[in-house]
């Protein structure tokens, strides 16, 4: 990028900067002895024309909207459109869920996102032994369609897009998604929204777990089919690095694991469906983490774009632009809040918030202050809510495309976590891809060290978090919480079984027989679900044929 | 009541607490031990040995439910090493077995290999012996890698399975380290992945080199796959042809004439090093000899025979 | 030779979430500290841990759960030690908890809560100075 003029200059500047430096440090020495980023890459001094002498400008940075994408996926980023504003959001009772989406509606948010409590996620119904004391608690608690019907209760579907963070029950969700709008009478053709539906993360980090690995892979080759097919504004998965980061990771792991998750993905759906790589790729969609390192966060999804752009054209040789480029979602790091002096989480957060937007993200979570106490109130996630706004509409940042572009420092550092990044997809391949890697427990064992590393820094100091190792007072100073009523459990038990006992049971019970045929065939098993969903099968009521037919999962390699 | 006799009548939490007392070698342990002894023998003792990650403890709990479908109770015993920096240790190997954890007919119990050298096999037969007693039918031991410490372990087992699994290259390893004269049953698990095969024909031609062809029980090899419960049947048939032919051939006897002659010796280690060391701390007496050995007006061996007659003469350890 | 007494540590992840990264930091640094530790998995129901409990004869039992549940979830664990004369076990817990709760916790039988944030250290310097190693006749059964 540089004249051999102008790196002759670099150094020899750099030399007078170093003997004044050396002056100055004798006399006050530096504050550490060694700096790094939260995930621990060692950060120079200073970053010079040096450090990028070998980035080329047009091949790897560019223009935002063209190969590599390097500083974006379209050619206007957000002066054409701002990054949508969508928090997730759910809680105790389908209508006590549709009315939060309301009020957040009115303030401006921009897109919906729905949190499902566990035993949703899980596939249980609310009156499944498993599920004491868990319903509605950290999401919205939903069994059949009467359940999703009062949920989007005078949400206009063909008019925002819904976001719905669930993995192994994804296709019961989705299903009743599409049910619900089919009775609105709105075409699928005019709803859009995604569906998480990423398995393999859950295998690494989450843990929500029900199928084990194989059929868990053919359900989602299942939706990718069947949304290609007739559901062309959905994205049928999100590939989430955001767990894998929560769960400890560092950035480049979370960046070379969420890709390589794709790239399993990817192959499977082209394998199994042998459908054409540009009819499904350019829906594939992503979401990340955005944690405390500003500078570390914005190289990490510059990388990210540009390591997508590159699988995509050269690994999977797709030809439409629009399968190259990488869209994602990001949400602030809920692991960086803690739970000491709560008021400073707005301020992590606005951080978090600012790298993610300068970093070119599709839509955007800010977490509320409150989310390591509870769920959050309306008071905190309004003022989560703002921060985006404010980020939006006062501070300038969205004035011009990719601003960090050209500094050395980001320049090499997104230089510097792709390399590492391709390290770990390479191993990974060598390893015979993700999934063969998981059964290692690989990434599993890399996340859990990674993990406590950070850890130990902390609690020796390395690592500052304030009120906690360092300006801490002792004294606690509380938000108001959200309570969840401890009567939703019976009332949602009670109208689950109103439900069962007053549908069509023959028809249900029909339904979910050729589901269980279905699983038998290599059929595309979507249609069966929507039936069963039509004919107000539970959700645990489906997602039991799977575990019957497929057989339940249990968590195989723990790496402590 | 005292700990044995609530043991002998099944009771789970003065098993667990006797269990830890022998393995911290409290005082009295040994007396409720003693109470205990009578009525240990009868349990069947399968050891499972094999690298780390080949499967044991998955192995166990398909196991596990092979035996309670015959009404069988078991014990488990899951050895996992100790952190040789901090003295701590992680004991996961029941995250594996947690579907029983509820079945009032298992019990499972981690032990961690402290600082134990050749003590370990001395706490883990004490440990078999307690389950024993409390009434186990089957007892199911899983030791990690194979260095002496399991081999020792592994003699107290009636039945000994080496874990192995294809494609990795530890199972020569393995073989090496003299765990083929120990083992009855190769396992060879994750039967599907790729090389299955291969092991299979090169364990089949070593132990025909290896193994003397009067031998009454030849060395089988299995396949399994843990994980989706296949050859479980089959292991299971084994192990217990296993169990009969130790009968049937008489070895049965001898083998625990041998497993006695074993367990004394080592009790009689332990015991003698842990007298001799207290001795030495107690009163300055050994403290004493050593100060006559080093100015040379007595030799090492008159001086432990010194030792042994004083300890003879107190009558007990 | 006596190998000395060492806590024993039962870290337990009840309900259905998978969030295992703060159980398995306290499980190393449990380790760490000189104790074992036994780590029964994610997704236990209290009488699944409670059985562990029993198994292993462990000192102390560190909940951990952050699906909300807890007001069911380490209250049903006390009352399951109750029923099996097991209430010398020291129970403490943490997770996403609303400090409201914290003292209902601790009414129902939780010695100490740990929030978010928290240092390992803190937690290790609990157990080594609120919990000893049990004895059979030391303390009522
Ligand atoms: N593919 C395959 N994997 C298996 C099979 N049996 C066990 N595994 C997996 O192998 C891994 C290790 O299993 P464990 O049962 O923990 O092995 P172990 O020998 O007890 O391991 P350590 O106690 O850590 O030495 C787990 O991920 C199991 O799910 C099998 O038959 N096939
Ligand atoms: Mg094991």
């Amino acid at each position: 990028m540089f004249t051999q003029r102008t790196l002759g200059q670099v150094r020899k500047g750099g030399n007078e900067w170093e003997r004044e430096l050396e002056r100055s440090v004798e006399q006050k020495p530096e504050r550490m002895e060694r700096f790094s980023t939260v995930s621990d890459v060692e950060v120079k001094r200073i970053y010079t024309p040096e450090d990028v002498k070998d980035t080329d400008f047009a091949r790897d940075i560019g223009y935002p909207g063209i190969f590599p994408f390097t500083r974006g996926c379209q050619p206007s980023m957000y002066r054409g459109r701002e990054w949508t504003f969508r928090m997730f959001s759910g809680m105790g009772s389908a209508a006590d869920t549709n009315k939060r989406w309301h009020l957040l509606l009115g303030q401006g948010e921009t897109g919906l996102s729905t949190a499902f409590d566990f035993p949703t996620l899980m596939g249980y119904d609310s009156d499944c032994p498993r599920a004491r004391g868990e319903c509605g608690k950290c999401g919205v608690a939903i069994d059949t369609l009467t359940d999703f019907e009062i949920l989007t209760d005078s949400i206009p579907l063909d008019g925002v897009t819904t976001s719905m963070t669930i993995n192994p029950p994804a296709p019961v969700l989705w299903a009743m998604y599409l049910a619900v709008a089919e009775k609105n009478g709105i075409g699928w053709d005019k709803i859009g929204g995604t569906i998480q539906n990423d398995m393999l993360k859950e295998f690494i980090a989450q843990k929500t777990l029900m199928l084990p690995p194989k059929p868990s892979i053919r359900l989602i080759s299942d939706t990718v089919e069947f949304g290609t097919k007739y559901v062309p504004r959905w994205n049928t998965i999100s590939i989430s690095g955001y767990h894998i980061r929560e769960a400890g990771s560092s950035a480049v792991q979370e960046l070379a694991f969420t890709l390589a998750d794709g790239i399993a993905y990817v192959q499977d759906v082209l394998e199994r469906k042998k459908l054409d790589v540009d009819s499904f790729a350019p829906r594939l969609s992503f979401f990340f983490n955005s944690h405390l390192d500003f500078f570390e966060e914005i190289a990490k999804f510059r990388a990210a774009r540009r390591m997508w752009a590159k699988i995509m054209r050269y690994r999977f040789k797709a030809e439409d632009p629009r399968s190259w480029w990488m869209r994602f979602h990001t949400q602030t790091a809920g692991c960086s809040l803690v739970a000491q002096q709560p008021y400073n989480n707005v301020i992590r957060t606005t951080a978090e918030a600012l790298a993610a937007v300068m970093g070119g993200t599709q839509s955007l979570h800010t977490n509320s202050l409150d989310e390591t106490l509870a769920l959050p109130s309306e008071f905190a996630v309004t003022i989560a809510l703002r921060t985006q706004q404010i980020i939006a509409d006062e501070i300038g940042v969205a004035n011009t495309i990719d601003p960090m572009a050209g500094s050395y420092f980001v320049e090499s550092l997104t230089n510097e976590i792709e390399e590492r990044a391709w390290e770990y997809i390479n191993r990974i391949d060598d390893m015979g891809g993700m999934l063969a890697a998981i059964e290692m427990g690989f990434p599993q064992r890399e996340i859990a060290d990674a993990a406590y590393h950070y850890q130990q820094q902390i609690e020796g100091g390395e690592k500052v978090v304030i009120g906690v190792n360092k300006y801490s007072t002792g004294e606690q100073v509380y938000p108001p919480l959200l309570q969840i009523s401890e009567g939703l459990e019976e009332e949602q038990i009670a109208r689950t079984m109103e439900v069962k006992r007053t549908r069509d049971n023959r028809k249900a019970i029909q339904s979910l027989n050729a589901l269980r045929a279905a699983c038998k065939t290599d059929k595309n098993m979507m249609p069966y679900v929507l039936e069963a969903v039509k004919a107000y099968a539970t959700e645990q009521e489906i997602c039991d044929v799977w575990r019957d037919v497929f057989g339940e999962y249990r968590e195989s390699s723990v790496h402590l | 009541m005292g700990l044995a006799k609530r043991v002998l009548q099944g009771d789970v939490r003065a098993t667990a607490r006797l269990l830890r007392e022998v393995e911290e070698e409290l005082p009295g342990a040994i007396d409720e031990l003693k109470v205990l002894y009578p009525h240990t023998g009868k349990a069947h003792v399968v050891g499972i040995t094999g690298a780390p990650g080949s499967g044991k403890s998955t192995l166990i709990d398909v196991l596990i439910d092979a035996y309670r479908k015959e009404n069988k109770t078991v014990g488990v015993i899951a050895i996992d090493p100790s952190s040789p920096f901090s003295g701590g240790a992680i004991l996961g190997d029941r995250i594996r077995m947690q579907r029983h954890a509820t079945d009032e007919g298992v019990f499972i119990r981690s032990l961690a290999t402290r600082g134990w050298h050749g003590g370990l096999s001395k706490a883990a037969a004490n440990v078999i012996h307690i389950m024993d007693a409390m009434g186990r039918d089957v007892i199911l031991v899983e030791t990690v890698g194979v260095g002496q410490a399991e081999v020792d372990i592994m003699n107290f087992a009636h039945t000994s399975l080496v874990a192995l699994v294809p494609g990795t290259g530890d199972w020569v390893q393995t073989l090496k380290a003299g765990i083929l004269e120990i083992a009855d049953i190769f396992v060879i698990n994750k039967a599907d992945k790729q090389g299955v095969n291969e092991v299979e024909v090169e364990l089949q031609a070593m132990l025909q080199m290896g193994a003397p062809s009067a031998a009454a029980w030849k060395p089988r090899i299995l396949l399994t796959e843990a994980i989706n419960n296949k050859g479980i049947d089959d292991l299971m048939e084994v192990i217990r042809q296993h169990r009969e032919s130790l009968i049937a051939s008489g070895r049965y006897e001898a083998y625990l004439r041998e497993r006695s002659r074993l367990e004394l010796v080592e009790v009689l280690k332990s015991s003698l090093m842990d007298r001799v060391s207290r001795m030495a701390t107690e009163d300055d007496y050994v403290e004493k000899l050593i100060d006559d050995l080093a100015s040379r007006r007595v030799d090492p061996y008159s001086a432990a025979s010194d030792v042994l007659k004083r300890i003879v003469q107190e009558g007990k350890f | 030779m006596t190998s000395g007494r060492k806590l024993r540590i039962l870290v337990a992840k009840p309900g259905l979430d998978g969030h295992d990264r703060g159980a398995k930091i306290l499980a190393r640094a449990y380790r760490d500290a000189g104790f074992e530790v036994i780590y029964s998995g994610l997704h236990q129901t209290p009488e699944q841990i409670v059985h562990v409990a029993l198994q292993e004869d462990v000192d102390l039992i560190g909940l951990s759960c952050l699906s909300g549940a807890h007001m069911y979830l380490f209250p049903r664990v006390i009352e399951l030690l109750k029923e099996n004369k097991a209430e010398d076990i020291t129970v403490i817990g943490g997770g996403i908890i609303p400090v409201d709760d914290i003292p209902k916790l601790k009414k129902a039988g939780i010695k100490e809560v740990f929030l978010p944030g928290g240092s390992l250290k803190d937690m290790v310097d609990w157990a080594k100075a609120n919990v000893e190693p049990c004895r059979y006749g030391e303390r009522k059964e």
